[in-house]
């Protein structure tokens, strides 16, 4: 497993996201509710870029007029097609049993600790003072 | 099972200088605003937009019936850096789409300002003529890949046919546009003349699903949903091919050529299966039909691939394009709205590379004599 040092946590405001290279793959970072999800950048149904997508709501309904948000931010809506994937788990919405976004493990971790081991940051310059989104492949 | 991102590409997904070149006939280009088109229109039209505005014979005005499910119709990776409506900049166009797929051409199907289904005949025939010669001056002149249509609403067939006149003048049209919502059904001879003189040019008819007749789009009347009224467009094609034939437009010229744009192609092989049958059991109804409905569908008439059926097994796509068959069918992309088929995706079936030459690029090049 390779981790990947791929963005100050501040690089990324809520609702965006990153696209990097890693291990020649395209990967989509996104930031949502506080936590950081990496996803390869395809969609899995006709190829769409995923950084494209719309991040929004789970949205239900009960009843008939009754309806609830719930993890808001959290769900992709594919920018061509509309196909719905977790940003968690890459889990179609739509197709659960068949499609899915490959996803990657990740990870925040302080400059300080960073500093002291043998990590690949290829892309730039770790500061001991700021938070880091690693994700590993 | 996740292994559908994971699978080796197909012969379809690699990159484009290895791939054949494709020829895609539902290409959208949008106005910046209304007022582009001024420059083609007479003073007296401008006042008229500005003060009265569309008159159509649907019951909402200012929008479209049904919401659609994206701003515009479009991808959201559509909308040009620019600003703008998405299919408003070329260079964003080719940058997107036309030079990465490697488009040899692309055919232009403009749906703006409900030009089909202006009630005002004349202001109709106005607008019209300005989105004929903005095709040439903002497209076509500037990017020889796009082939502009000669956009005419039916419902004043004289009008129509005196716009023909004058573009094919010009020359640097590939087709006559008319959409299958008119008011009427649109093989009624009223509409005839139209027919009379594609054939006289050479110039195939192309029938682009939407428009705003002033009928429902599904039989049983208003649908509840765009997901409905979406799905009405296969409805709306189905009863347009049925009442051409019937009506007995390609028995009566003979060699009209006639194209079905993002009408899909799945509900076209019951429909003439259907036709057959009632042929057999009604032909004395219908004794200006010589020959079998289907006949003059496989002779007449060639359909766009989008929105492509995805069935859940691949089998059964193989299965609906053998029934149609392989000579009826054109690439068409609908770039840059929310449905968009990538050629190098959308055929989840295998096809042989004769049948993608065909598909992808000859069969148009021949419909079209491009």
């Amino acid at each position: 497993m390779t981790r990947h040092i791929v963005a100050r946590t501040s690089e990324i405001p809520p609702g965006g996201n990153k696209v990097v290279t890693l291990d020649g793959r395209g990967v989509v970072v996104f930031h949502a509710n506080g936590e950081f999800f990496a996803l390869l950048n395809r969609c899995p149904h006709a190829g769409a870029p995923l950084d494209q997508a719309a991040c929004v709501a789970r949205l239900t309904s009960p009843e008939p007029g009754v309806y609830q948000r719930s993890r808001v931010g959290e769900l992709l809506r594919c920018a061509w097609h509309g196909w719905e994937f977790d940003m968690r788990n890459g889990q179609s919405w739509f197709d659960p049993q068949r499609v899915k976004v490959r996803t990657y493990p990740v990870v925040i971790e302080d400059g300080e600790t960073l500093a002291k081991g043998p990590y690949v940051a290829e892309t730039f310059q770790v500061h001991v003072e700021d938070n880091y989104v690693i994700v590993e492949t | 099972m996740s292994d559908v991102i994971d699978r080796p590409l197909l012969d379809q997904e690699k990159p484009a200088k290895t791939r054949l070149r494709i020829i895609d006939c539902d290409v959208h280009p949008s106005l910046h605003a209304r007022s582009d088109l001024n420059p083609y229109l007479a003073r007296r039209w401008q006042e008229h937009m500005k003060t009265y505005g569309d008159h159509l014979l649907t019951p909402y005005m200012g929008t479209t019936p049904y919401p659609r499910s994206s701003p515009l119709i479009a991808r959201r990776d559509a909308w040009p850096p620019t600003g703008g409506p998405p299919g408003s900049d070329l260079d964003f166009m080719r940058k997107q789409y036309l030079d990465p797929l490697d488009v040899e051409f692309g055919l232009l199907q403009v749906l703006d300002m409900f030009i089909f289904s202006q009630q005002n005949l004349e202001f109709g025939a106005a607008i019209q003529r300005a989105i004929n010669e903005w095709q040439l001056a903002h497209w076509t002149s500037r990017d020889p890949r796009l082939k502009a249509a000669i956009l005419v609403g039916q419902d004043g067939a004289d009008l129509a046919v005196a716009e023909i006149d004058r573009c094919a003048k010009v020359g640097q049209y590939v087709q006559i546009n008319i959409s299958p919502r008119a008011n009427e059904p649109i093989g009624r001879r009223r509409y005839w003349p139209i027919y009379a003189r594609a054939e006289e040019l050479g110039l195939p008819v192309g029938i682009h699903v939407g428009g705003y007749g002033g009928h429902a789009p599904a039989g049983g009347g208003w649908p509840s949903y765009y997901a409905e009224e979406h799905q009405s467009n296969a409805h709306t094609m189905a009863a347009t091919l049925t009442s051409l034939v019937l009506e007995g437009v390609p028995e009566r010229f003979p060699r009209l050529k006639i194209v079905f744009i993002e009408g899909g192609f799945g509900w076209i092989s019951s429909t003439m299966w259907r036709m057959d049958q009632h042929f057999e059991r009604f032909r004395d109804e219908v004794p200006h039909l010589k020959r079998r409905p289907s006949e003059y569908v496989r002779e007449h008439f060639w359909f766009t691939t989008q929105p492509i059926d995805e069935p859940d097994e691949a089998r059964h796509l193989r299965s609906l394009i053998e029934w149609v068959g392989v000579d009826r069918l054109l690439f068409s992309s609908d770039y840059p709205h929310w449905d968009f088929d990538d050629p190098r995706f959308a055929f989840k079936t295998p096809l042989s590379e004769a049948e993608r030459v065909k598909i992808f690029n000859t069969n148009a090049r021949a419909v079209y004599k491009l």
